[in-house]
């Protein structure tokens, strides 16, 4: 009975050999999935209860962790959470993350490769892992500034430094308080989200970055860039008729100033935002054309870096009239907040568009620095004569046009309103997009249920006001 | 014949101290284990630990002295790998003890179940001397092991739990009856199997050069076949099912040599799973649970639980007490291999699938020491069960097999299976230690004195032809 016993055997070994490769199986290929999987609790409770880093604005830590007693070791909290949720995003057990506690995860979780050597320290001295901690760009007062700007109206403002493309100020309204989302308490915390997911406010939208609508006039800037790329001057002569009867159709545009006869200057088109003016130039400049100057200011393409934007559209094959209604922001064109702050940082930073960033630096928590942002040039929108010309133009939007509640006193600032109808049964947004020399910004203002009439002037003078207000806090 | 030169004694070495010296260590691991739990969760040690420690070493210092004294020739390796894995699963249901508030105190009732277990192996080591003695009632035997199989179809007496009707309860307690019907079953096939291997072996007709057995002798797998199909369509338990089958056509194979066995035995395995998965509707689950787990998170949570533990735990393990085996439902006693796993890492549940590979290994090696044919089929047997069972139910909590509710041998809580598989090892030593003590091999010719030689050897194969 030997022979058989010694085949049993062989199959016992067998047995045991597929046990031995399977776990081997388990360990080498397998487990770095089931670690990764989002309903997987050992990994989610373990990351939720770690010791985070802090995400600051200036010195001050807008979102940090902080010893928790109970289930978890570790709370997050934010401070000024509404104002700066737009930023941070929220960090949550149920709900995942938003904002850059997405984009910066394993930086402040601990768990990016560049910490590698810090957490093979703390292994080696058994010190609880803690995660770096994120320096923002955003100037606390500039955020303030432009919250109060807002007032509770809903909509956003993006301020940006035009050297660098560094975010002084990111704001959208309404907004949340992630801490009611990061709560300990699993129950609570599932009952914010619900409410805030229910809101017909949509409280967790960023309306900075994430959210497009369509940019009204203030999509004359591209307008005048390429045409100014086609060779027009300022002082060039458009035709600008009280009305125009669109090609192939029967809608007809009017304005609603007087555009100062039947042909006008560039210049002075975009100061009093002459529409038949900018929509019959759009006609002659083209649907290309026009796409290919919004393209370079960054539209049709997700912002990329740190800020996880949303792409800005222009329409992809518009016919004649459509072409016409694009050239004045209206049609199908649609931008962020972010976009149209670009649009002005690309203007006043001699034609070059500088990438957005929200993150200077990162550090260990021993304060050793693991990675810094370096600006870096996102496209040539314009050369930068023609640039030049466009900012003079939008200095005289201040000056002598629709801007003028944008002024500030002692500082070159230059800008472009605008009023968009999205939609007849409800309010028009209110837009303006303007930079100032000194300091060095350019800011959008949307305001979405600005309760106005549709005159141009509206834009301007709602809108104005906090982009005045934002560049005051940065002197 | 020269008779003085053929009177060979071949005696193997004993080897009780290094068996000592083992159990002292296996007993250290357990008790490791133990002592690492409360500093990792607690920070101290209790403060009763001598008394813990007194315990678990008297246990197993006890049943080494019974072996040193009763079966001085048996295995030496055996017992310590026993005391090894029942010394983890203990430390592992007490380490899953403080997880819920309160905390529980279900290692005591399972090392209570250990010291049955040892004794119960005491007496059958006290008692059954030969082995031999067991091939008596070959029928009864099978009736009685059937019956057991059985018993918890009872109305009344049999109760259903997690899916599966297979215990029994009976003044108070529940007991799995299927784990002793392993034993009685396993003596029950050897003996007659011993009586009948002749005429299996011999009688039939042969095919493509397998030989295959007459219909007439077809009835004993018959039955078997019936036996296990009622088990799991009745009991819905796939494992026993399997086990007993296997058990049955690995021994028949054996007794017999014919591989047309083996192969028919393998086919009916392949008929009446199909049948199963075509009709039971808890196989199906369980097939789609092991291919496609994530399908139905809610439905297949232990199963994904225990493979999350796995990757949580990694190669090394997050240490005695320090990750969440409390996550997968039944963690003690069906999937107390993953909490190993978590907890020790996959090289710890590797190590703990090697001491069952010894165990395996040295049980099939004293089948093929055995000297009688009743011998070397119940060694074989027990041995093959228990590598089936352990095959059957890591494969299935490592998903390398559907899962199959069967208990990890010496470790998962639970008494039945704790008192049966020590009853095994028992008969397994008395088995070893009527192969290797001395023994002559040829008598010496009337009157011829000659010269006695002496080998003494280490390795039971080193002997064999």
């Amino acid at each position: 009975m030997n022979a058989p016993i010694r085949r049993v055997a062989i199959v016992a070994a067998l047995m045991i050999f597929a046990l031995l490769a399977n776990t081997t199986w388990i360990s080498l290929v397998r487990s770095d999935s089931l670690n990764a999987h989002p309903l997987n609790r050992r990994t989610r409770d373990a990351e939720f209860a770690s010791f985070r880093g802090a995400i600051l604005v200036g010195n001050s830590a807008v979102a940090q962790t902080i010893p928790n007693e109970g289930r978890f070791a570790y709370r997050r909290t934010y401070l000024n959470g509404d104002l700066y949720a737009p930023i941070t995003g929220h960090y949550s057990y149920d709900f995942a993350r938003s904002g850059l506690e997405q984009v910066y995860n394993t930086e402040l979780a601990g768990t990016d490769n560049s910490q590698f050597v810090d957490r093979f320290v703390d292994m080696v001295t058994g010190a609880k892992r803690q995660g770096a901690s994120i320096g923002t760009t955003v100037v606390a007062k500039a955020q303030q500034a432009a919250w109060d700007g807002l007032a509770g109206r809903k909509g956003a403002v993006v301020a940006l430094d035009w050297r660098t493309g560094a975010v002084l100020a990111m704001v959208s309204t309404p907004s949340y308080d992630p801490n009611t989302l990061a709560s300990t308490d699993l129950t609570e915390a599932t009952a914010s989200w619900k409410a805030l997911q229910a809101s017909t406010d949509r409280p967790m939208a960023n309306r900075a970055s994430r959210e497009i609508y369509p940019p009204g006039s203030t999509f004359k800037l591209v307008t005048a860039a390429a045409a100014l790329d086609k060779g027009l001057r300022p002082t060039t002569q458009l035709d600008s008729p009280s009305s125009f009867t669109l090609p192939q159709s029967s809608v007809v545009l009017t304005n609603e100033v007087d555009c100062g006869g039947t042909t006008t200057t560039l210049q002075h088109a975009l100061e009093i935002s002459c529409n038949t003016a900018f929509a019959k130039l759009g006609l002659t400049i083209g649907a290309d054309d026009l796409r290919t100057q919004a393209q370079r200011f960054g539209f049709d393409s997700a912002v990329g870096g740190d800020l996880n934007a949303v792409a800005s559209k222009f329409p992809a094959a518009p016919d004649a009239p459509q072409t016409a209604l694009s050239s004045i922001g209206q049609f199908d064109v649609a931008a962020s907040p972010l976009q149209m702050a670009m649009v002005a940082a690309g203007i006043a930073n001699d034609g070059t568009v500088m990438e957005p960033y929200l993150v200077q630096e990162v550090r260990s928590p021993s304060l050793a620095l693991l990675s810094s942002h370096q600006p870096t040039q996102l496209s040539e929108a314009m050369t930068a004569s023609n640039a030049r010309f466009l900012q003079d133009m939008m200095v005289g939007v201040v000056t002598d046009g629709t801007g003028g509640p944008a002024a500030v006193s002692g500082v070159r600032v230059g800008g472009k309103t605008g009023t968009a109808q999205s939609d007849p049964d409800r309010p028009p947004y209110a837009w303006f997009v303007g930079f100032a020399e000194d300091p060095e910004v350019a800011i959008a203002v949307f305001i979405e249920d600005a309760n106005i009439e549709r005159a141009e002037i509206a834009g301007g003078r709602l809108a104005g006001p906090t982009f005045k207000a934002v560049v005051e806090a940065l002197r | 014949m020269s008779a003085a030169a053929n009177e060979t004694v071949v005696v193997y070495r004993k080897r009780r101290n290094v068996e000592l010296a083992m159990v002292l260590f296996a007993v250290a691991l357990g008790l490791g284990g133990w002592a690492l739990t409360n500093l990792n969760l607690y920070g101290t040690i209790p403060t009763d630990w001598p008394i813990v420690v007194a315990i678990w070493v008297a246990l197993g210092v006890a049943t080494h002295a019974l072996v040193r004294w009763k079966l001085p020739y048996a295995d030496p390796l055996l017992l310590p790998c026993v005391l090894l894995l029942n010394g983890l699963g203990l430390a592992m249901i007490h380490r899953i003890d403080q997880i819920p508030e309160p905390i529980r105190h279900d290692a005591r009732t399972q090392l209570i179940w250990t010291v049955l277990g040892m004794v119960l192996f005491g007496l059958t080591v006290v008692f059954l001397g030969d082995h031999r003695r067991l091939q008596r009632f070959p029928y009864l035997l099978f009736l009685a092991g059937l019956a057991l199989l059985l018993l918890p179809l009872v109305p009344g007496l049999g109760r259903e739990q997690y899916g599966s009707r297979i215990w029994i309860r009976f003044l108070g307690y529940s007991f799995q009856p299927a784990e002793v019907a392993k034993i009685v079953l396993a003596i029950a096939f050897a003996a007659y199997l011993v009586e009948k291997r002749e005429v299996l072996a011999l009688a039939g007709w042969r095919f493509g050069g397998i030989g295959f057995p007459r219909m007439r002798d077809l009835g004993p797998i018959a039955i078997m076949w019936v036996a296990s199909l009622a088990v799991l369509v009745y009991e819905n338990d796939l494992g026993t099912s399997l086990l007993f089958f296997g058990l049955f056509v690995m021994m028949l194979y054996v007794a017999t040599e014919r591989v047309g066995w083996a192969i028919l035995g393998v086919l009916l395995t392949l008929v009446g799973g199909w049948g199963a998965f075509t009709f039971a509707g808890h196989v199906r689950v369980r097939v789609s649970a092991w291919l496609h787990p994530f399908e139905d998170f809610d439905q297949n949570l232990q199963i994904i639980s225990a493979q999350f533990g796995y990757a949580w735990g990694g190669l090394t393990g997050r240490g005695w007490g320090l990750g969440r085996p409390g996550l997968t439902p039944l963690a003690k006693s069906d999937f107390i291999a993953a909490a190993i796993g978590e907890e020790l890492g996959i090289l710890g549940l590797m190590a703990v699938i090697m001491v069952f590979a010894l165990i395996i290994a040295r049980g099939l090696r004293m089948a093929l020491a055995a000297h009688d044919p009743f011998g070397k089929l119940l060694a074989a047997g027990l041995s093959f069960v228990f590598a089936l069972q352990v095959f059957a139910i890591i494969g299935g909590v490592t998903r390398l097999l559907p899962l199959t509710g069967l208990t990890t041998p010496f470790m998962s809580q639970g008494g039945s299976s704790l008192i049966a598989n020590w009853v095994i090892i028992a008969i397994l030593l008395v088995i070893s230690q009527m192969a290797r003590r001395p023994v002559r091999t040829s008598t010496p010719a009337d009157g011829d004195t000659g010269d006695q030689i002496t080998v003494r050897a280490d390795d039971l194969t080193q002997v064999i032809a």
